[in-house]
C-alpha cells in the first residue's frame, strides 16, 4: 500500500511556474446546500482524467446552516492528505470567507461569490469573482437555484484548471444517469460556469493545471464504511443489530444494502436480520446472543457507543462469545466533535470493561484494509470466541479514497472450534468441557444451542465458572481460567494481521511507527524529509493489537522510535510501553489532536525538531 | 427443520415406571440443578411450575434456550432443564441477548426468566422494546417487589404505602408490568401467583406456545425480605387478595380428541402449534382478546387492591419479529458458506459501482 511511486513525468509543455496535477482545492460552503454532488463531480472528473485525487469532507454536526469544507487533494505522486493551506479556494460561505482567504497558500486562486468583495483582503492571491446569483437565472427555475449554484462553481473551476468537459460529463452521467432532466440542467450549469470563466477571466501564467495522465487504471473510489459493509457481507454476516451514531451509521447502511442485494430471495425471504436496536447496550447484547447461538454478528458504533457497550464486552471476553465491533472513531471525550477524526479509543477498546480484560484491535489504514480486516475480524471472532474491534475513524470511514479493486476472498470462512453431535460423541461427551484447553492454545471447544445430544448443553454465565462451565467461586478455578484466557491471547498474537515494515536503504538508527489513517501523512512526511532534508527513517505500520513479535523486534533494532498518532495522551504509545516493557524506554510520542487529518509537514517539522535535523 | 422427537408416546399403563409425556420422557428429564435459594422462596415454586409445564407440553429439551439476567430470579434457569442451553447474561439485558439468539436460530424456544429489579428498573428499556418487536419468547417475571441479593431494598414494583422489612414506607408509585405490557400492545399478558400452581402451569404452557412475546408476571414472595405484615407481595397478601379471572386449561394438539369442553363453557383460543387454550368463566366476563377491556379490568383491580390472576390479553394474529423480518426457515447461524458468501460476480458488480 504505497502511493504511485513512478508518477509520469510532467508534460514537457508545462510552462515555468505552472503546477501540474499537484494542488489542494478547498470548497467552503454552508451545510445543507447540496454541494456534495458538485464536489463528487469535481473529484470524479479529475480521476476520469487519469489523475489521482481524494476528498475529505470537513462537516459540522448539524443538518443545515453551519460551515462545511470539502478538501480535494490532487496529486499525481499519490499523496492523499490535503495540505494545510489551499491552493485553490472556492468560497461560497460569507461567514468563513475572510478566514478562508487568509489561510490560502500564497499565489492561490480564489473563486468566490462576487458580492462577498474579498479582493481587498490580500494581494498575493488571484481573485475570480463570480456573480452566481445572476448566472443561475439562465440555468434553472428558482427552486433549484441553490443546488445549481454548486454546479456553476464546478464549471468555473473546471475551466480554470483545465478539467475536460468529457470528464465532467462522465461524472455527471454517473450521478444523474437515471434522471435525464436533472442531468441536462447540471450539464447546462457546468457549461454556463465554464463560459463565464472563459469570457471573464484570464488564467494566470503561473498556477494550477489538471493534465491527462494514466495513473488510475481500474481503481475504485469509495469510503471506508462502504468497504466495511462489503467485507462484512463477504464474510457472511447474518445478524446486524445497531444503533445510529455518526460516523458509523453508513457502515451499517452499506452492510444492509449489500445484504438486501445478495441475501434476499426473489420471494422476499432473507437469510439475514438487520435490526435497529433501542440503544448500544441492546445492540451489543443482540450481537452476543446471536454469536452464542452460532451466527456471524456485527455492530458498528463510535466512542460513546463503546462506552455503553462496556459491560457486555467484558461478558464476551469472559464467557467467550464471538462478536465483531466496528468502531469508527470520532473526537471525544463525551459528545466531543462528532464529525471530526481522531484515533482516540485505543486504550478504551484494548482494555475495555471492568476486571482484567484484553481485546484484539484491527487497525485498517485504507478502504482495502477495511474490507479485508472486517473479513478477518469475523474469522478471528469465531476462532477465538471473543470480541474483535476494528478501529476505523471519521477520515477513513466517511471520506472518499482511491483504492485498488478488492480481491475475492481466497480462503473459506473459519467458523472456529464448534462441536456438533457427531464430533462430540467421537471425543466422548464426558470428556468435553466448554472451557477446557485441550489443544494447548487456550481456545476451548463450544457447542451451539440445539444439538440433540445429552451432555451437549452448557450454561453460559458471566459469573465464576470452571472448565465444565459450572458455577464456582473457587480461587484455583478462577486463576486457571483467566490464565488460559491469557494463553488464548498469546495464540492470537500470532494470528492477527502482521505489521508492515519499510526500512530505508542501509537502515536508520531512528524508527517511526504509525497506524491507521496517520499512515498517509507519515509516508508523505517521510518523502519530504528525504527530498528536502536528505534524511530517512525506518518505518513500521502497526496493523493490529496484540503486537506481533515483529513490533518488538523493530523497536529493539532502533535507538529510538517515534509513535505517531492522533490523540492527546499518546494512547498507542502507552499501550506499547505497557505491553512491551522491555523496549518501553526507546519509545517517544508524536501526537496530533485537532480533529483534522494530520498535515504531513507537521509530522516533518516535529521530527526535524526532535532529531535536530539541519 | 427440527428433527423428529426422540421417541413416540408410550401407551399409558404400558410400564410401571414414572409417567412419560408425549415424547416418552419422564418429568425428571426436565429437571435442573439444585436450587440455592432460601427455603420457601416463591421462585422455586415457579421453577417447579415451569418444569411441569415443559414436561406437559412435551417440549424438546434440546431446543429450549433458558435466558436470564442477574438477580435471585435469574439464577433459576440453572434449576430446570439441565439438558438445554442456559445464558445468564448481564443485569437487565436478557431481552437483547434473547433477541440475538432467536435471530440466529429461531427454531429455539426461548424461555426468559427475569425479576422485578431486572425488568422494572435496570432493564425496563429492554423489556419495553422486546414487547414492541413481538419477539417469540416466554418472558417470566418472578416478581417479589424487593431486591433480594442485595438484602431488601424496594423494587420498582413495590406498592406505594407498602412497608419494607425494616419498617420503611415506600413513597413511590409501583410499575405494573402487566399494565405496561398492555399499553405497549404486548400480544400475551398474564399474571400468576407462585402459590397457585394449578393456574400457573397452564398459563406457562400457553405462553410457551404463543406466537410472539408472552409476558407472565408472577407474584413470587421473598420469604427473607418481603413476607411480613405491611408487604403487598407476601404469601398472606397473595392468599387473601388473589382473584382468578378464569380457570385456565391448555390442551396439546395430540390430546384434542380426548378432551371435550362443554360448549359455551369458556373461551377457546387456538395457538400456533394447534393446541387450544381454554378459559373457563369464573367471576368476570372478560374476553382476553379485548385489549381495552383488559386495561379497564386491570385499572379497576388496582383501585380495589385486588390481585387479578389469569390471562389478561392474547392476540395470536400479529406477526412476530422473525415473521416480520421474513427470515428463512433454517437458522441463519448454521447456513453454509455457499449461502453466506456472495459469489465473484457479486463483488465485481460492487467494484464497478465505485468506478
Amino acid at each position: 500500500m504505497t502511493p504511485n511511486s513512478a508518477a509520469q513525468p510532467d508534460a514537457a509543455a508545462a510552462a515555468p511556474g505552472v503546477v501540474v496535477n499537484d494542488f489542494t482545492l478547498s470548497v467552503a460552503t454552508v451545510n445543507g446546500t447540496g454541494s456534495q454532488t458538485a464536489n463528487a463531480t469535481l473529484i470524479r472528473a479529475i480521476i476520469r482524467m487519469g489523475v489521482p485525487a481524494s476528498g475529505k469532507n470537513i462537516f459540522p454536526s448539524n443538518i443545515q446552516g453551519l460551515p462545511t469544507w470539502y478538501l480535494i487533494r490532487v496529486c499525481q505522486d499519490g499523496w492523499i492528505v490535503p495540505r494545510e493551506n489551499a491552493d485553490v479556494l472556492i468560497c461560497l460561505n460569507r461567514e468563513t470567507a475572510r478566514d478562508d482567504v487568509m489561510k490560502c497558500a500564497p499565489g492561490a486562486w480564489v473563486i468566490y461569490d462576487a458580492p462577498f468583495k474579498l479582493d481587498m483582503l490580500r494581494d498575493d492571491v488571484h481573485y475570480f469573482p463570480v456573480p452566481f446569483a445572476t448566472l443561475v437565472r439562465d440555468v434553472a427555475p428558482p427552486k433549484l437555484w441553490k443546488l445549481v449554484t454548486n454546479m456553476l462553481y464546478v464549471g468555473v473551476a473546471a475551466e480554470l484548471l483545465g478539467i475536460e468537459m468529457a470528464a465532467i460529463d462522465a461524472a455527471l452521467a454517473k450521478a444523474f444517469g437515471s434522471k435525464p432532466k436533472a442531468y441536462e440542467i447540471n450539464v447546462k450549469a457546468v457549461q454556463v460556469g465554464r463560459d463565464h470563466a472563459r469570457e471573464s477571466f484570464t488564467r494566470p501564467a503561473d498556477g494550477y493545471r489538471v493534465e491527462q495522465r494514466d495513473l488510475i487504471g481500474d481503481k475504485i473510489l469509495l469510503d471506508g464504511n462502504s468497504a466495511v459493509g462489503l467485507g462484512a457481507v463477504m464474510a457472511g454476516v447474518s445478524v446486524v443489530p445497531w444503533y445510529p451514531i455518526t460516523p458509523s451509521t453508513s457502515a451499517i447502511e452499506a452492510t444492509e444494502a449489500y445484504l438486501e442485494q445478495f441475501r434476499r430471495d426473489a420471494d422476499g425471504t432473507a437469510t439475514f436480520a438487520v435490526l435497529q436496536a433501542e440503544d448500544e447496550l441492546a445492540a451489543i447484547g443482540m450481537v452476543l446472543g446471536a454469536g452464542w447461538a452460532g451466527a456471524r454478528a456485527m455492530t458498528a458504533t463510535s466512542g460513546p457507543g463503546i462506552s455503553l457497550m462496556s459491560e457486555f464486552i467484558g461478558l464476551s471476553y469472559y464467557a467467550e462469545i464471538p462478536a465483531v465491533i466496528i468502531n469508527v472513531q470520532r473526537v471525544g471525550p463525551s459528545t466531543g466533535l462528532p464529525t471530526r477524526t481522531m484515533q482516540c479509543d485505543i486504550l478504551c477498546c484494548a482494555y475495555n470493561s471492568h476486571g482484567d480484560t484484553k481485546h484484539p484491535l484491527l487497525l485498517p489504514a485504507s478502504p482495502g484494509e477495511c474490507y479485508e480486516m472486517t473479513m478477518d475480524a469475523f474469522d478471528l471472532a469465531e476462532r477465538f470466541q471473543t470480541a474483535i474491534f476494528l478501529l476505523s475513524d471519521v477520515d477513513l470511514g466517511m471520506n472518499n479514497w482511491l483504492s485498488d479493486p478488492f480481491a475475492y476472498p481466497d480462503r473459506p470462512l473459519d467458523r472456529g472450534k464448534v462441536l456438533d453431535a457427531e464430533k462430540l460423541q467421537a471425543i466422548g461427551v464426558k470428556e468435553w468441557g466448554r472451557y477446557k484447553d485441550v489443544d494447548g492454545d487456550g481456545i476451548p471447544w463450544r457447542t451451539l444451542p440445539g444439538v440433540e445430544l445429552d451432555g451437549a448443553a452448557y450454561f453460559t454465565r458471566g459469573s465464576g465458572h470452571n472448565e465444565y462451565a459450572r458455577y464456582t467461586e473457587s480461587s484455583t478455578a478462577y486463576e486457571a481460567n483467566v490464565e488460559r484466557l491469557l494463553r488464548k491471547f498469546e495464540t492470537l498474537r500470532g494470528e492477527v494481521p502482521v505489521p508492515h515494515r519499510d526500512d530505508t536503504d542501509g537502515g536508520s538508527p531512528v524508527g517511526i511507527i504509525a497506524f491507521g489513517t496517520s499512515h498517509w501523512s507519515l509516508v508523505e512526511a517521510r518523502d519530504i524529509l528525504a527530498k528536502e532534508h536528505g534524511v530517512t527513517f525506518d518505518y513500521l505500520r502497526l496493523r493490529a493489537f496484540p503486537f506481533s513479535d515483529a513490533v518488538e523486534a523493530f523497536v529493539q533494532e532502533h535507538e529510538r522510535v517515534y509513535v505517531v498518532e492522533q490523540n492527546r495522551d499518546g494512547q498507542m504509545l502507552a499501550l506499547m510501553r505497557h505491553e512491551l516493557p522491555q523496549v518501553a524506554a526507546k519509545l517517544r510520542g508524536l501526537r496530533y489532536y485537532d480533529g483534522m487529518p494530520i498535515h504531513a509537514r507537521h509530522i516533518m517539522n516535529d521530527v526535524i525538531s526532535n532529531e535536530r535535523v539541519a | 427443520m427440527p428433527p423428529p422427537p426422540p421417541s413416540p408416546k408410550l401407551p399409558s399403563g404400558a410400564s410401571k415406571g414414572p409417567p412419560l409425556n408425549h415424547i416418552g420422557l419422564p418429568q425428571t428429564e426436565y429437571r435442573g440443578g439444585k436450587s440455592t435459594l432460601c427455603a420457601g422462596c416463591g421462585h422455586d415454586a415457579i421453577t417447579a411450575a415451569i418444569t411441569r409445564a415443559l414436561w406437559e407440553n412435551a417440549a424438546n429439551p434440546y431446543r429450549i434456550a433458558k435466558m436470564s439476567g442477574i438477580g435471585c430470579s435469574s439464577k433459576t434457569t440453572a434449576y430446570f432443564l439441565s439438558k438445554s442451553w442456559g445464558f445468564n447474561a448481564v443485569h437487565g439485558r436478557m431481552p437483547s441477548v434473547t433477541t440475538g439468539a432467536m435471530l440466529a436460530n429461531h427454531t429455539l424456544n426461548a424461555v426468559g426468566i427475569s425479576g422485578d429489579g431486572d425488568s422494572a428498573s435496570i432493564g425496563i428499556g429492554q423489556l419495553v422494546h422486546v414487547i414492541r418487536r413481538n419477539l417469540p419468547m416466554t418472558y417470566v417475571v418472578n416478581n417479589n417487589g424487593v431486591y433480594g441479593l442485595t438484602k431488601g431494598q424496594f423494587s420498582a414494583t413495590a406498592d406505594r404505602g407498602s412497608k419494607s422489612k425494616k419498617g420503611e414506607l415506600n413513597e413511590f408509585e409501583p410499575i405494573d408490568l402487566c399494565g405496561l405490557a398492555l399499553e405497549l400492545g404486548c400480544t400475551f399478558v398474564a399474571r400468576g401467583y407462585s402459590a397457585d400452581r394449578k393456574q400457573l402451569i397452564p398459563i406457562l404452557r400457553a405462553a410457551m406456545h404463543h406466537r410472539g412475546t408472552a409476558i407472565v408476571d408472577v407474584l413470587s414472595p421473598c420469604v427473607t425480605f418481603n413476607n411480613h405484615a405491611g408487604s403487598t407481595k407476601s404469601y398472606d397478601w397473595g392468599k387473601s387478595n388473589e382473584e382468578p379471572l378464569h380457570e385456565v386449561g391448555y390442551v396439546n394438539p395430540w390430546d384434542l380428541d380426548e378432551v371435550d369442553y362443554e360448549a359455551g363453557s369458556g373461551i377457546e383460543v387456538t395457538l400456533p402449534d394447534g393446541g387450544v387454550l381454554h378459559l373457563a368463566k369464573l367471576g368476570s366476563d372478560h374476553d382476553p382478546r379485548d385489549l381495552e377491556g383488559a386495561k379497564d379490568l386491570l385499572s379497576q383491580a388496582k383501585a380495589k387492591h385486588k390481585f387479578l390472576t389469569g390471562i389478561l390479553y392474547i392476540d395470536e394474529h400479529r406477526p412476530n419479529l422473525i415473521e416480520g423480518l421474513r427470515m428463512c426457515d433454517e437458522p441463519v447461524g448454521t447456513l453454509p458458506q455457499s449461502v453466506l458468501r456472495p459469489g465473484r460476480e457479486a463483488l465485481e458488480a460492487v467494484m464497478e459501482s465505485f468506478r
